[in-house]
């Protein structure tokens, strides 16, 4: 709606107008058309420039307006109107004609989006366009530079070419060059060689002729002038050439070349038998070396057969091959060659065995062998550990005998007391919710005898009141000399209770006292048998009660001196203990 | 180590007796024989014109001296002072003279390599060998006399004769498979001829004494090849040092290369030794220059010189060689064994001041003697593995297994050793200076 209002609002209205015309000629011009009259009211009421311009539809034409509308509409494909022709004339349909204006709305923003979104595009692609344009601009440079650059390599290579074909002639007529040089060479080293050996040969001839002008001259000059002539160095006469000289120094050239050859074979001999001897020994100590090898390994599961089958030859070959050097043929070296190769294959493999061997089990025997020491290393500590407790043991008894028998310096004996003092804390505090216990008890059982005496005393009175009844009436029935005897039995029941009641009361309270006081003082008159079975009761009931008591005091008794006896004996024992304790520890250590 | 006086000679012609009882000098026209103990002159010869070879017989009991220039050999009796022989080779010239092994007869090479004549002093007779051929050894007699070898050239091809020295006859005759034969040697042991080509192929062929081919050995093609050959004194090894800088050791059973060694300038080997001569300079005051001209002048020369091992790596100097110039400075020119096979000597031409001592047991380098000068001759003790050098100065050097030391010639004037050989006995070194000779007494193991 905003979109719609806001070209009228703006200050200059021919703007409005243009762009109303502009897009009234666009596809949507009949609801743009359509739309004033239906704005019309508040346009008329506005006094808007734009309702006087516009008079599309007056009072007058209102049914064509109407008519052109719904044309219009349909044409859009929209409902019209809704003119109803009837009646007086054509009247408008409010509802239809808001539905037409609503939709001719909803077209107007649906195109103005359109038209915003297109603008956008507009300027997006007008963007692009200038993008590319550039993009196109800067690669059609980079197209001449390229261009350039290949014309600019075409005519290096076509230079280089050119190069290459002066080259290619340097080099055919260097080679041209160096072939007839060559030929050149070859002819004048065949030249010189045939002239050399003309000149030789010249210089030979001259030699002969010179040699038999010499000859034929007879040279005066040439002599020897002697004094006398002297022996031969070996003093022999010389002799005469013969062919037995001849002969003579064949032979004895021979000779020289034999004796050298034999000299030679002799050394080469030696040699030979020291290699050999050499080769036995090596050859011996392999198999020494092996031979204990093959015991053990003959347990192995794990053997490879090609060893087991070279073995077994070997040995007849250690045979065939014992004196090798008295056969000295071809067949013993062999054998020889042969045994010490496979000697030597199997030392090798051997070898290369126990390396892995050793590679294998480096690792774990060295572990096993430092465990081992290890452990030794731990005793050995531990007994020095040992050594070291028992002489600590041996002087903290010193130390302990020495602070016993006489009270050594206060420190040491406050630190120890401290420590005897927690323990002896301890214990108290033990005994002392012991007591605690023990003192409840007898609370109980003083309040259960309490209670029981009360009833006795209720009982008892109930008794003297019956007595008392029945004397009374005994008394109103009977003589008066019956009282005495009574008096008798009354006493000696008196001292009964009492010898039970010393019995059984230790700590006898005054209170109990009192009781027993006032049953004896009211028991006294009390002699009847018709109460000897109610006293019975009465020392049952009591007797109850003192066994658990006896029992009990007993038991707090025995304890009570146990406890006296750690009291007294508490520092000693303590100690003890202590002692003990630390020689067990030594001892679980050990 | 004792310094005899100095005495003269000419043209280093020294020897001492192969006995060891004397030693002769030639000054000039005069051959003067002086015992080697006393040093006191026993015979005085003179010779018909300057001696410019001389040589002792191998019993010696004669001494030889040829006189090249007019042709002439005059050879002196020890015992008989009065007995005289001269041997003329009249028109046709003489180049070269030396005794046969049996020290009866004398080989004289004409001028041209024309023909050897053999000339016996027991009957005058004279015998003509035909066709020597002109070359580095052509001649080499066997070590226990026997046998002579001989290269010869017939038709341009490469010949060798084996004569028996006892009466010259030709035990064998046989064509060689070379171009241009160098040189032959005899084995130690009389068996075994090495027969190599010249420099410009590398060709070792060996043969029996009868002649057979027992091998050939090439170690490279189209290159400079042997420079020089030494036999072990063992006859076990074979050692061959080439123009590439390297010495090939052949053994005596396959005759294939054992080893080789290289010279490289850079030692790195830490089994080897280097003694690296330094020398210090005394200073000079300057205000004595003007005052004490000649005093100063022999201190000048009194340079001390000593050896110090420096550490590894070495670099030792190289002289580059003249591509352009015939014969060029490179290459193994001298290898010598010592007498007990132990140690090889070898000198490289374009490291002229070292020596390298190679261990034959480690087939490897163990001592490299760098000199301050070029080195001029080395020679091994005949008894002992010691080696001797000069370099041209006042000093004498000596290596041992033990080490290395320097002496210096203890003479007035300043005695610079051009040359050396050892005394049989190995006791004594004989120096000789350009003009002047003088002995060297080796401290003896008793004294020490």
């Amino acid at each position: 709606m905003g979109d719609w209002w806001t070209p009228p609002m703006m200050p200059d209205p021919g703007l409005g107008i243009r762009e109303f015309s502009s897009v009234s000629h666009i596809d949507e011009s009949p609801s743009r058309h359509r739309s004033p009259p239906a704005t019309r009211a508040s346009e008329t009421n506005s006094k808007h420039s734009y309702s006087v311009l516009t008079a599309f539809c007056t009072e007058e034409n209102i049914p064509q307006c109407v008519a052109y509308v719904n044309q219009e509409a349909a044409a859009l494909g929209l409902c019209g109107v809704c003119v109803e022709a009837r009646g007086a004339g054509p009247s408008l349909g409010a509802a239809s004609a808001l539905n037409l204006l609503y939709e001719l709305l909803q077209l107007q923003r649906r195109g103005q989006r359109t038209l915003h979104d297109l603008e956008t595009q507009q300027l997006k692609n007008n963007s692009d366009l200038e993008h590319l344009q550039h993009n196109n601009s800067r690669l059609k440079d980079q197209l001449e530079h390229t261009r350039r650059e290949n014309s600019g390599l075409h005519e290096g290579e076509r230079q280089l070419q050119l190069k290459i074909r002066t080259l290619q002639r340097y080099l055919k007529s260097e080679k041209e060059e160096v072939q007839k040089l060559q030929s050149i060479i070859a002819s004048r080293a065949t030249q010189y060689n045939h002239d050399a050996k003309r000149k030789e040969r010249e210089s030979a001839k001259l030699k002969e002729r010179l040699n038999q002008l010499l000859v034929d001259k007879r040279d005066k000059r040439l002599a020897i002038e002697v004094a006398n002539c002297v022996g031969r160095a070996d003093g022999k006469r010389s002799l005469w050439k013969t062919s037995k000289m001849e002969a003579r120094h064949e032979g004895e050239m021979y000779k020289a070349l034999l004796s050298d050859y034999e000299g030679r074979h002799q050394v080469l001999l030696q040699e030979n038998a020291e290699l050999k001897k050499l080769l036995q020994l090596m050859k011996k100590d392999m198999v020494s070396m092996l031979s204990p090898r093959k015991t053990t390994r003959a347990h192995m599961p794990a053997e490879d057969s090609l060893e087991q089958a070279g073995s077994e030859p070997d040995d007849e070959l250690c045979e065939g091959s014992r004196d090798p050097l008295e056969q000295m043929c071809e067949q013993a070296r062999e054998q020889l060659a042969n045994s010490i190769r496979l000697q030597w294959r199997r030392l090798k493999s051997h070898m290369q065995r126990l390396d892995s061997q050793v590679s294998l089990a480096a690792s774990r025997e060295q572990e096993e062998v430092i465990s081992r020491r290890e452990h030794e290393e731990a005793i050995t500590h531990m007994k020095m550990e040992l050594q070291q407790c028992t002489e600590f043991i041996q002087t903290q008894q010193q130390l302990l005998q020495q602070q016993l028998s006489l009270p050594c310096d206060e420190e040491t004996a406050a630190l120890l007391n401290d420590g005897y003092l927690l323990e002896e804390k301890e214990r108290l505090k033990e005994e002392w919710s012991l007591f605690h216990e023990q003192k409840k008890n007898f609370e109980m059982e003083r309040k259960n005898f309490t209670e029981a005496a009360i009833r006795l005393g209720h009982e008892r009175k109930a008794f003297e009141e019956d007595r008392a009844l029945w004397l009374k009436t005994q008394f109103l029935n009977m003589a008066p000399f019956v009282g005495h005897r009574r008096h008798a039995t009354s006493e000696s029941r008196r001292a009964l209770t009492i010898g039970a009641q010393s019995g059984a009361k230790v700590p006898s309270s005054p209170a109990l006292s009192c009781t027993s006081a006032s049953h004896t003082g009211l028991s006294t008159p009390t002699s009847d048998p018709m109460t000897l079975p109610s006293t019975a009761e009465l020392y049952r009931t009591l007797q109850l009660i003192p066994d658990s008591r006896s029992q009990g005091r007993c038991a707090s008794n025995s304890f009570q001196s146990g406890a006296t006896m750690t009291k007294s004996q508490l520092r000693d024992s303590c100690t003890d203990c202590s002692i003990f304790s630390v020689v067990r520890d030594g001892n679980s250590a050990s | 180590m004792n310094f005899s006086e100095v005495f003269k000679q000419s043209n280093q012609l020294c020897k001492v007796s192969p006995d060891g009882k004397y030693l002769a000098t030639c000054v000039q026209y005069r051959l003067v024989v002086r015992d080697v103990n006393t040093l006191q002159i026993l015979q005085l010869y003179t010779c018909l014109d300057q001696v410019a070879s001389m040589e002792w017989s191998s019993d010696s009991l004669f001494i030889l001296c040829a006189m090249y220039k007019r042709g002439l050999v005059q050879v002196w009796s020890l015992e008989q002072p009065d007995w005289h022989c001269k041997i003329d080779e009249g028109s046709i010239g003489l180049v070269s003279s030396r005794w046969s092994p049996d020290g009866r007869h004398i080989l004289n090479t004409t001028e041209f390599h024309l023909r050897v004549t053999v000339w016996s002093l027991c009957n005058k007779s004279v015998s003509y060998i035909k066709y020597p051929k002109a070359c580095q050894k052509g001649m080499d007699f066997s070590a226990d006399g026997r046998y002579m070898a001989l290269a010869e050239r017939r038709d341009c091809k490469d010949y060798i004769s084996v004569f028996v020295c006892d009466d010259w006859h030709l035990l064998r005759h046989f064509e060689t498979d070379t171009q241009d034969l160098a040189g032959v040697e005899w084995s130690p042991n009389g068996c075994v001829l090495a027969a190599w080509d010249s420099c410009l192929e590398y060709k070792m062929l060996l043969y029996s004494l009868d002649g057979r081919l027992l091998s050939t050995y090439s170690a490279y093609e189209w290159s400079l090849g042997i420079k020089s050959v030494a036999w072990s004194p063992s006859s076990q090894f074979l050692a061959i040092g080439s123009y590439d800088e390297k010495v090939r050791i052949l053994n005596h059973i396959t005759w294939k290369k054992l080893t080789e060694f290289e010279h490289h300038p850079t030692i790195t080997n830490s089994k080897a030794v280097v003694f690296k001569e330094v020398e210090k300079r005394p200073v000079i005051p300057t205000e004595d220059l003007s005052i004490q001209q000649i005093a100063m002048e022999s201190s000048l020369f009194d340079i001390q010189s000593k050896y110090e091992i420096p550490p590894l790596p070495v670099q030792v100097p190289v002289v580059k060689p003249d591509p352009d110039r015939a014969n060029p400075k490179i290459g193994i020119s001298a290898i010598a064994f010592s007498v007990d096979n132990r140690y090889l000597a070898t000198k490289n031409d374009c490291m002229p001041q070292s020596v390298w001592v190679w261990d034959m047991q480690r087939l490897g380098p163990t001592a490299v003697l760098e000199q301050t000068a070029p080195v001029r001759f080395f020679a091994w003790d005949p008894r002992r593995p010691r080696l001797a050098l000069c370099t041209g100065n006042t000093k004498l050097y000596l290596w041992s297994p033990a080490g290395c030391v320097s002496v210096k010639v203890p003479v007035e004037g300043g005695f610079q050793v051009q040359s050396l050989f050892w005394h049989c006995s190995g006791d004594s070194v004989v120096l000789l200076g350009k003009d002047q000779l003088c002995l060297c007494y080796m401290a003896t193991d008793e004294e020490k």
